[in-house]
């Protein structure tokens, strides 16, 4: 199941040329085509640089995948104990 | 051996889970409306719309701890589920990338309110830390993922098993349904308010539409997958704390 998962992700990557930018950003140009007169009203409070982006990025994947972790081994340790 | 194996399925994950946010070929910005894109009568209405939810989510949620203290544990884990998936910027077919939404796992155990609120305090740290989505478009935001995707997913979810009475084909159907209904809404929401000069909103929704819900197909299958992948990992651990996790919630629900 893994193994499609990881296929799904790489085939595109592999077979198709193109920039994989965020569909967000195909969102914003087409926004543009429709009423180029908008004027987005409001920022994001910080521009942070696309490096320490994705170290939030990562930062928030770990926090998930650690308490995941943790739920499961919690879990397990139950699982073997009421066993034993 | 078993244990191995597990170990093994957890550190491939991780792997990937790091791979891909290391390797996202863009810097930040995936989906969800952008900061600002939303003119301010549609983003009040859009919040509007969402708190009423929110605070049965809330509501829903206060119960579930103070009836079933011991259901605590699965609903952080749904709520690391949510955390985990939506960092993870996968490439797609239409040449975009774009992540999932986590919320099918939550929904399938707890029911659709609680992941109101679990699902916006993903869209909250994202906005504020991660310029993802925005302040002013989370009402809009969280209304697609944490409101339509998880109620899409329920009934998806019900009916499936109603249909097929195969458990693993429902949550596989729950968790990509609720996933592409929350990109389905996400267009309806953006065609709503730039409605096309020719054509109208019809044609902004068409237009939007094939911006992010055909990139969120494949996605939509693999967050199928990875929903089944945990809830397999969970099964086989303790299938009676889900049985009673069945139990329990229905006490909840009805009482």
């Amino acid at each position: 199941m893994l193994l499609v998962v990881i296929l799904l992700a790489l085939l595109p990557l592999l077979f198709i040329q193109a920039e994989f930018g965020g569909a967000d950003g195909a969102a914003e140009e087409a926004i543009q085509e429709i009423a180029p007169a908008y004027e987005p009203w409001f920022e994001p409070l910080a521009e942070l640089p696309s490096e320490t982006e994705s170290m939030l990025f990562a930062l928030q994947a770990a926090i998930g995948a650690g308490i995941i972790g943790y739920a499961i081994g919690i879990i397990r340790g139950k699982s073997s104990k009421s066993k034993a | 051996m078993k244990a191995r194996k597990s170990l093994f399925l957890l550190l491939a994950t991780f792997g990937l889970t790091s791979y891909f946010v290391v390797n996202t070929p863009q810097p930040a910005h995936a989906m969800h409306i952008m900061e600002g894109f939303l003119p301010a009568g549609w983003a009040l209405f859009w919040w509007a719309v969402f708190l009423p939810f929110f605070i049965l989510g809330v509501r829903s949620l206060i119960k579930i701890t103070k009836e079933a203290p011991e259901l605590k544990l699965m609903l952080g884990l749904a709520g690391a589920f949510t955390f985990v998936l939506s960092a993870l910027k996968l490439p797609s077919v239409t040449g975009s990338s774009s992540h999932p939404t986590g919320t099918g796992l939550g929904t399938v155990m707890f029911g659709p309110l609680p992941m109101s609120v679990l699902g916006s305090v993903v869209l909250l740290f994202q906005a504020v830390l991660l310029a993802h989505g925005g302040l002013t478009t989370l009402g809009a935001n969280a209304f697609s993922m944490a409101v339509a995707g998880p109620f899409v997913g329920y009934a998806v979810y019900l009916l499936m098993i109603k249909a097929t009475g195969k458990p693993k084909l429902a949550i596989f159907a729950a968790a990509m349904m609720a996933n592409l209904s929350t990109y389905v809404v996400t267009s309806l929401q953006l065609a709503l308010a730039f409605p096309s000069v020719e054509g109208g909103m019809l044609a902004s929704f068409a237009k939007f539409g094939s911006i992010f819900a055909v990139t969120q197909i494949p996605l939509a299958i693999s967050e199928g997958l990875l929903t089944v992948l945990v809830w397999n990992w969970l099964q086989r651990y303790n299938s009676e704390e889900l049985t009673s996790l069945r139990r329990r919630m229905k006490g909840v629900v009805q009482s």
